[in-house]
């Protein structure tokens, strides 16, 4: 894992500290609301339906048992006893007071933690594969990237008041397990004749106008990314609509000029761009990747005893082959039936900080689908994890079923949101509780939103879902086909929406649907995609 | 009715004016008329309320009951955590909300 050398803590703690100035000029009334709102925005810290939030930074998803513990440790000591893993990979705490804030920023750099970069129209925190340094199947290790534009992209000066906020995704395996076409930018590192280099994708977005990303450089040489990344956020900001909110994203720029002129556009500002020696030296890029050097992985393969069935299912549903021999890749599923997807109590989030530091080389991951993984597992290990796991109440075997749902906050916390989610990702997850359903109906990714800001993925769900608000009612549209994978979609509205109710038993007619209508070793996906919408349409409105 | 609102500037709490101060608590909330306005600007003036908003509400005999359901559940607190809310004790406390 990245370590912060004397620049990075230095910069962390003066952020700190200017923070806490400007919270007592607030609160000594030596500055209004609108002065003092982008200023605690830049700090992570929203005021929400109930409270102040604070949102931390988890950079690319990592981190350690020692920061896992601090957020135990700010839950409780701070909030209520918990906090809320998001679909960027970060945590937010959701009762905060606002003179507590500066101590709690300053405890969080105690442990190379923060909140930058978590709001504001800035390049946000970079996100990437939760199974980054462990899967067999990547080109290597994306995170040493994912730092360095996390170097690159804090306080940049250009690109500090942006058009809108702008986000960044990285991976380099062939599977999508970030939703990297539905970033501002994505990036997929890759190999071209023995050479590092990457795919450039930009464009992408949910939101009120979800959009996928247009491929804008097939290939663009690792000595050459972080000069035409500059490139690309560069003509953005210069042609990013700043008159209209809703237009100031880049996708929205790539609809009205066309991905060839932006491409143009951007080839044109690379050229100057590169000679102005923005990428790093070598010896600086060494001494990041350094610092994510593979653990020693030494166990050796085990064959490991499946006559526990609920053990046997957990092994299969939520651990997945790690790149090294003898070990394995853990996801710990905060979607408790009847739970609230991404919530993890204080003393949840401590369990699995012991976990990750006794058994996964210290290294925890959060995905944004609001779970949890130990990278780093010994196979030997397994049964003592699942057996912890059972313990904490965290051993749900439904990874990527459909009640391992992504969710907002939604109107329950949040000040933008039109109706709430979790209830309803609550009693969807009731309804398919049995675990022997879900299984059958398999892989099915089931995504909320609250409004159409778009936080629970809800146009990237396989079933998606959309809380509206129609005359002061909650009503909820109903969305099929969507993927935020490699195979990437976006999911067409089904018809006219349903109450709270409405929309769950909805939900049941479309399975049974596809339990009718699918061929051998189809995904609930791979129906929908070969039979249209028209058979759901009729299952579920008649 | 007309029910002034916003959140405590410290705490964030939300903060419902009584006529003559703050409560935390709906039902002590008083009809500001058109009179909402100043009020707000006096009280933000003075960093006792972050975010002053004017809102409807209706009156019941359990007291003001605002006419939105974001300010409902802005009342009491999340419909999905009864523990957090300013009754956890009271199992019937959120049948008004929703």
């Amino acid at each position: 894992m990245y370590k912060y050398d004397e620049y990075d803590q230095s910069m962390v703690d003066a952020r700190v500290e200017e923070f806490r100035d400007q919270v007592q000029r607030r609160l000594a009334g030596q500055m209004t609301e609108d002065q003092f709102k982008p200023l605690r925005l830049m700090n992570g810290l929203y005021l929400q339906l109930h409270a102040y939030m604070l949102r931390v930074a988890v950079p690319y998803g990592t981190l350690d048992s020692r920061q896992m513990r601090m957020l135990a440790h700010v839950a409780r000591k701070y909030d209520r006893g918990y906090g809320h893993f998001t679909t960027r990979q970060n945590i937010q705490f959701n009762w905060i007071k606002l003179a507590d804030t500066p101590d709690i920023l300053a405890e969080l750099a105690t442990v190379e933690m923060h909140a930058i970069q978590t709001s504001g129209n800035c390049i946000r925190n970079i996100s990437s594969d939760q199974f980054a340094g462990a899967a067999a199947d990547e080109v290597t290790d994306p995170r040493p990237w994912a730092e360095l534009l996390r170097q690159w992209s804090t306080f940049h000066p250009e690109f500090t008041y942006l058009p809108r906020k702008f986000k960044i995704a990285v991976i380099a395996a062939p599977e999508d397990r970030a939703a990297m076409r539905l970033h501002d930018i994505g990036i997929e590192l890759t190999e071209r004749d023995g050479r590092l280099g990457a795919k450039i994708f930009v464009g992408g977005g949910m939101g009120r106008t979800p959009m996928i990303s247009h491929e804008i450089r097939d290939f663009i040489g690792a000595d050459d990314l972080l000069s035409y990344l500059e490139a690309c956020l560069r003509v953005y900001n210069r042609y990013g609509r700043r008159d209209n909110i809703y237009k100031a994203r880049i996708k929205i720029l790539l609809h009205e000029i066309g991905a060839d002129e932006y491409r143009r556009q951007v080839e044109e500002e690379f050229v100057a761009v590169k000679a102005l020696g923005l990428d790093p030296p070598a010896a600086e890029l060494e001494r990041i990747t350094a610092m994510f050097a593979p653990p020693p992985l030494t166990a050796e393969p085990v064959e490991l005893d499946r006559s526990d069935p609920d053990f046997a299912v957990w092994l299969d549903q939520n651990v997945r082959p790690h790149k090294q021999p003898g070990h394995a890749i853990v996801t710990i599923s905060l979607k408790l039936i009847g739970g609230i997807p991404g919530d993890a109590s204080a003393d949840q989030i401590d369990v699995m900080a012991d976990l990750a530091e006794r058994y996964s080389a210290d290294e925890l991951r959060v995905t944004h689908a609001q779970n949890i993984v130990l990278p780093h597992v010994a196979q030997a290990d397994l049964p003592a994890i699942w057996q912890a796991l059972t313990e904490t109440g965290l051993a749900e075997a439904n990874l990527d079923l459909i009640s391992d749902i992504i969710a907002c906050p939604g109107l329950d916390y949040c000040a933008l949101a039109n109706a709430r989610s979790i209830p309803v990702a609550q009693k969807i997850a009731t309804r398919f509780a049995d675990l022997g359903r879900q299984r059958e109906l398999g892989e099915l990714k089931l995504k909320i939103s609250g409004c159409i800001n778009a936080c629970g993925h809800h146009h990237a769900g396989h079933i998606g879902i959309l809380g509206v608000d129609r005359k002061g009612t909650e009503n909820f549209q109903l969305l099929l086909g969507g993927s935020g994978a490699e195979d990437v979609s976006l999911g067409k509205i089904t018809g006219p929406g349903f109450s709270e109710d409405g929309v769950v038993d909805a939900i049941e007619r479309v399975t049974d649907k596809y339990l009718e209508v699918r061929e051998s070793g189809e995904r609930f996906l791979d129906t929908y995609r070969r039979v249209g919408m028209e058979p759901f349409k009729e299952a579920i409105y008649g | 009715m007309k029910l002034l609102t916003g959140n405590d500037l410290v705490t964030g709490d939300v903060i419902w004016w009584t006529g003559s101060g703050w409560s935390r608590h709906v039902e002590e909330a008083g009809d500001v008329g058109d009179q909402g306005e100043p009020i707000a600007l006096a009280e933000e003036g003075a960093r006792r309320v972050n975010g002053p908003v004017i809102i409807d509400a209706t009156m019941t005999p359990d007291g003001p009951r605002p006419a939105h359901i974001k300010d409902r559940i802005r009342a009491l607190g999340p419909t999905v955590r009864p523990d957090l809310t300013l009754k956890p004790a009271d199992p019937n406390a959120g049948s008004w909300v929703i």
